[in-house]
């Protein structure tokens, strides 16, 4: 019976997990839009006078701050891009039935399971390093001149690491939802004089599409806030040709040690997240619905 | 046109034969049934003739043209299936539509063809909604839209109304009777629902583990089923099969009397039986009598009310004109 009282003792019951979960979200909130408006640094952590919005225009005004938003929105997208489209061909190459596709499946999970800063070490030093890396041996032996990824092209490095680490996350859900699309519905598309390309893009995708809002949805959270990748491969250089808005912020407290800039950029970094995530609910949220 | 002919068509998965071989013979205009238990085949047949399973072996014929390895599109055939099978993301009008855009027709002639359909089957009033906005009923009209517009050489539908309850299933029947008189086009309907079978067919096929054990109209099946299976299989309820002396008497293995067939009475007649069980409808009465003669008990209907109940002494009397009579490999005897 889902009466007054029944709602009301239900409250009372959820009442201390949702007070610790604010309290949880509320104190570092609040300790970071406190910090974000004192003079805090590292070299002289006791003396922190109030100094306003200073730390604010400071970061704004960082001529890095602009180069990172545009890396952030460029890594995000790119690897959304590569695991959405890759997802989808792989999936749709999973949900054949061919000999041994149960291991198929298995290894293509496999990268999910490898931790970030492990993933990013194997891919800089064993695939991408220009002398001994697995691409670099390749070009040689084809006859082209090897590529010094991290120097070279560092944003598309990182967005190639990140999106092998996703491509199993997003390939896991779409196949999933491949596979309940009802073998009726495909076999009156057939019967309708649809082609293989016809049943995909009329039938299959329109099928798969709340999934890909999910993997959407779900990656943009994490992509927004890579840091381990950068860390260990390129360290946002060279110069700041890879640096992202979590790095940066990351930057002013361990680099410069300037606790009161990571603090406003880290606020800024909220903000924008928000911003990110109402353009995609408003995009693509009703996709959910229904 | 809609003539369909399948010559020495075998159907195997694997090792299992589900069709052995099997000969058939549907004519343009026909509206045949296909009956027979679960498992026995008839999706299968069906998904055969549509081309949504290649045969292991024998010919698809359809207007003179071998079918056998056109892709479905290019049979001229159109399905509905069981689970509607519409497409959720579209509207009716899209799902209608879908095979006349797939077709590469102009648009003008699709609007115009979509919107004839949906006046025949009364679609106009929710043309927009999408399927999961609409009744089982409504689905069923919306799937048999996706299929007219296409104006197929012919119909194949499988188990079409077996998700829908009692009162629509009846109305459907209606409907798709209505459709098959106005179109006058071959229709092939897998059912295993004795009434509808009866009432739309002219042409009722059994089958029996992917034989097929007797074709003909339904009257045909009804007063002379050509074996046991068939006329246990036709006829509701059951035609009663007795065997031992009884059968002896008649010079046959096994004797079939339908229920109606036998004659009630409360003081004399062939068989003495106690009433086991009484349906009373109104317009008929349904008893089941226990007997010596049988060792199941007997299934027998009057017209309208007779006034026994469980516990009464009845007697029966078959009429000896209307008993069929069958030899050791449950043959009729003609
Ligand atoms: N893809 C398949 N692989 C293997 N066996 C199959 C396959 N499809 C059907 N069968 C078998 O073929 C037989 C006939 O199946 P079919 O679906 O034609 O039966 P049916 O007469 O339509 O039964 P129902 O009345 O229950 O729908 C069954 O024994 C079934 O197990
Ligand atoms: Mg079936």
């Amino acid at each position: 019976m889902a009466t007054l009282h029944t709602k009301s003792a239900a409250r009372a019951m959820m009442a201390p997990a949702v007070i610790v979960l604010l309290i949880w979200m509320i104190v570092p909130l609040a300790m970071t839009l406190y910090f974000s408006t004192l003079n805090y640094t590292l070299y002289n952590p006791f003396s922190t006078p109030f100094i306003g919005f200073e730390n604010y225009t400071y970061f704004l005004q960082d001529p890095t701050f602009l180069a990172a938003l545009a890396n952030t929105l460029i890594l995000v997208l790119g690897v959304l891009a590569i695991t959405v489209i890759g997802g989808i061909l792989i999936a749709l190459l999973l949900d054949q039935e061919f000999y041994g596709v149960n291991i198929v499946r298995l290894l293509v999970i496999a990268p999910f399971f490898v931790m970030p800063t492990v993933a990013a070490l194997v891919w800089k030093n064993m695939m991408m390093n220009p002398v001994y890396g697995v691409i670099g041996q390749f070009l040689q032996a084809i006859g082209l001149a090897p590529i010094d990824w991290m120097t070279e092209l560092p944003l598309l490095s990182i967005i190639i690491i990140v999106a092998w680490q996703w491509l199993p996350f997003a390939t896991l859900i779409l196949l999933t939802a491949l596979q309940s699309l009802s073998e009726d519905q495909k076999e009156a598309a057939e019967m309708d004089g649809a082609g293989a390309l016809s049943i995909f893009w009329y039938i299959t995708l329109p099928h798969m599409s709340r999934a890909i809002t999910v993997v959407i949805l779900i990656q943009t959270i994490f992509l927004l806030s890579i840091y381990a990748e950068i860390l260990v491969t390129t360290q946002g250089g060279p110069g700041s040709q890879s640096t992202n808005i979590t790095y940066l912020v990351a930057q002013q407290a361990t680099s410069y040690g300037d606790i009161g800039a990571a603090s406003a950029g880290g606020i800024v970094a909220v903000i924008l997240a928000n911003i990110v995530a109402i353009f995609l609910v408003r995009l693509i949220g009703k996709n959910l619905d229904a | 046109m809609g003539q369909i002919h399948l010559e020495k068509v075998r159907k195997a998965f694997g090792e299992a034969v589900i069709i052995p071989e099997l000969d058939l013979q549907i004519e343009d205009g026909e509206f045949v049934v296909f009956v027979g238990p679960s498992g026995c085949g008839k999706s299968t047949l069906l998904r055969l003739i549509a081309g949504l399973e290649d045969v292991t072996g024998g010919q698809i014929v359809i207007d003179g043209q071998d079918a056998t390895e056109l892709p479905p599109a290019k049979r001229g055939l159109a399905m509905v299936f069981q689970s509607y099978a519409l497409y959720p993301h579209m509207s009716v009008r899209k799902n209608i539509a879908f095979p006349l855009k797939m077709a590469g027709m102009d648009q003008a002639e699709i609007n115009r063809r979509v919107d004839y359909a949906a006046k025949t089957l009364n679609l106009d009033n929710y043309i927009d909604r999408r399927p999961a906005q609409l009744s089982g009923g409504q689905r069923q009209r919306v799937a048999i839209g996706r299929a007219i517009v296409r104006e197929p050489a012919a119909f194949l539908f499988d188990e079409p109304l077996s998700n829908l309850d009692a009162a629509l299933r009846v109305g459907m029947r209606l409907e798709i009777s209505e459709l098959h008189q106005r179109l006058k086009t071959t229709m092939v309907y897998v059912t295993h629902d004795q009434v509808e079978a009866m009432t739309m067919a002219d042409k009722i096929v059994v089958l029996r583990a992917g034989h097929i054990e007797q074709v003909g109209s339904p009257l045909e099946l009804y007063s002379a089923p050509r074996n046991t299976f068939v006329a246990g299989f036709i006829g509701s309820p059951k035609m009663n099969q007795l065997g031992g002396a009884e059968a002896a008497r008649y010079n046959a293995e096994t004797i079939g009397i339908r229920p109606e067939h036998l004659r009630l009475s409360t003081t004399e007649g062939t068989w003495k039986g106690t009433v086991k069980v009484s349906e009373h409808l109104g317009s008929d009465t349904f008893l089941h009598v226990e007997s010596p003669v049988h060792d199941e008990p007997l299934t027998v209907r009057a017209d309208g009310e007779f006034p026994v109940h469980a516990g009464d002494v009845v007697y029966l009397t078959p009429e000896e004109d209307k008993i069929h009579r069958f030899d050791a490999k449950g043959l009729a005897i003609r």
